[in-house]
């Protein structure tokens, strides 16, 4: 079981380099943004694969936190591309 | 065992929507299957992780995370996808319709 | 009384995310919970009644259901979409409209459409909705009205209004 999760957890990881090729490529802005968005929803699912592989459960709370932070990041890089201020 | 199986289900969508990423011919396109995809094969894990750890904390907390993992994929995709529309970002040359031009000038 | 029920809530999240009740646990989420509610209250729940109704949860989870089932053909329709070696897409933007009034319904209608297979809102102006779809199947309004929108606006009229 432990190494298939482990197997799992490269995959992963392998995804979310792909999502850096499309950050570092992408021909516009809008395009290394959408890849910044869908990054961030990768590594919570490796937060959860590894307390499911270490038994360590505090890992699922930075995974909750990082939901919201990237959900906030994602916001206000919308906001800069309407091109409107923060507050509007 | 279960959870295994679920994890890897979520895993195995989380490929076909880094795919998308990387083949589809425009930004809307892209946004369009990543966001589905990777939403529903990470709410996929969270549902294998609660399954692994039953009802405790840590099944708590997973259970929590699948409705916030819904609503800010969710509510971040529009606003991407609105934010790509006014920085004037073209859709590509397959497009046959375009209704939203007119509302936003 | 919508800044009780609001406690309230706020307090049961509290304990769930926490899953531990002692003395100063409590404490503390009561704190949180009223400095939310003292800031945050006036903006949700414009009636209570709704909220305690049994009926309005029955359609709830019957929307739950079709909602998940709708996820997961998308992801087969995605699937599909990508690794078929010529990529079927004929994308677009075509407009519809929704007889939804309150703002909160048409939040939940324009998330189940993002959801769904193929299609992703843009924008809600007023009551017209703005929606990308990947492969246009029809051009005619009432038709494509008909398919995006489907069971969620019925099940939705029910819960929320």
């Amino acid at each position: 079981m432990n190494t298939w999760l482990e197997i799992l957890l490269y995959i992963q990881i392998a995804l979310s380099g792909l999502c850096l090729f499309r950050i570092i490529k992408g021909p516009t802005i809008p395009d290394r943004m959408v890849a910044i968005d869908i990054f961030g929803i990768l590594v919570v699912g490796i937060c959860a694969i590894i307390s499911v592989q270490t038994g360590k459960t505090f890992i699922l709370d930075i995974g909750i936190a990082w939901i919201i932070l990237s959900f906030i990041g994602t916001l206000t890089l919308a906001k800069y591309l309407s091109g409107k201020k923060l507050n509007q | 065992m279960a959870a295994l199986i679920v994890i890897s289900i979520g895993v195995l969508f989380n490929l076909f929507g880094c795919i998308g990423l990387l083949r589809l011919p425009d930004v809307y396109n892209r946004l369009q299957a990543a966001t589905k995809c990777v939403t529903l094969g990470c709410c996929s894990i969270l549902l294998g992780v609660l399954i692994h750890f039953g009802i405790t904390d840590a099944g708590i907390k997973a259970l929590i995370a699948i409705p916030l993992l819904f609503f800010s994929a969710t509510v971040a995709a529009h606003a991407l996808v609105r934010g790509t529309y006014h920085f004037g970002v073209k859709m590509s040359d397959k497009s046959v319709k375009d209704d939203y031009k007119e509302a936003v000038k | 009384m919508k800044y009780v029920a609001f406690f309230i809530l706020g307090l049961a999240f509290w304990l769930l995310i926490t899953f531990r009740i002692t003395v100063p646990n409590v404490i503390a989420g009561s704190a949180a919970s009223l400095i939310c509610t003292l800031i945050f209250a006036r903006y949700y729940f414009s009636s209570v009644g709704k909220l305690v109704d049994p009926r309005r949860w029955f359609w709830f989870l019957v929307y739950l259901f079709v909602f998940i089932w709708s996820c997961i053909k998308a992801n087969f329709d995605v699937a599909y979409r990508v690794l078929h070696p010529k990529m079927p897409i004929k994308p677009g933007i075509v407009k519809i409209k929704t007889v939804l009034k309150s703002e909160f319904a048409k939040m939940l209608l324009a998330n189940s459409i993002t959801m769904t297979p193929g299609t992703l809102t843009v924008d809600i102006i007023g009551d017209d909705l703005y929606i990308h779809w990947i492969y246009i199947r029809s051009q005619d309004p009432e038709v494509y009205t008909k398919m995006i929108t489907g069971a969620f606006e019925r099940y939705i009229k029910k819960f929320v209004e």
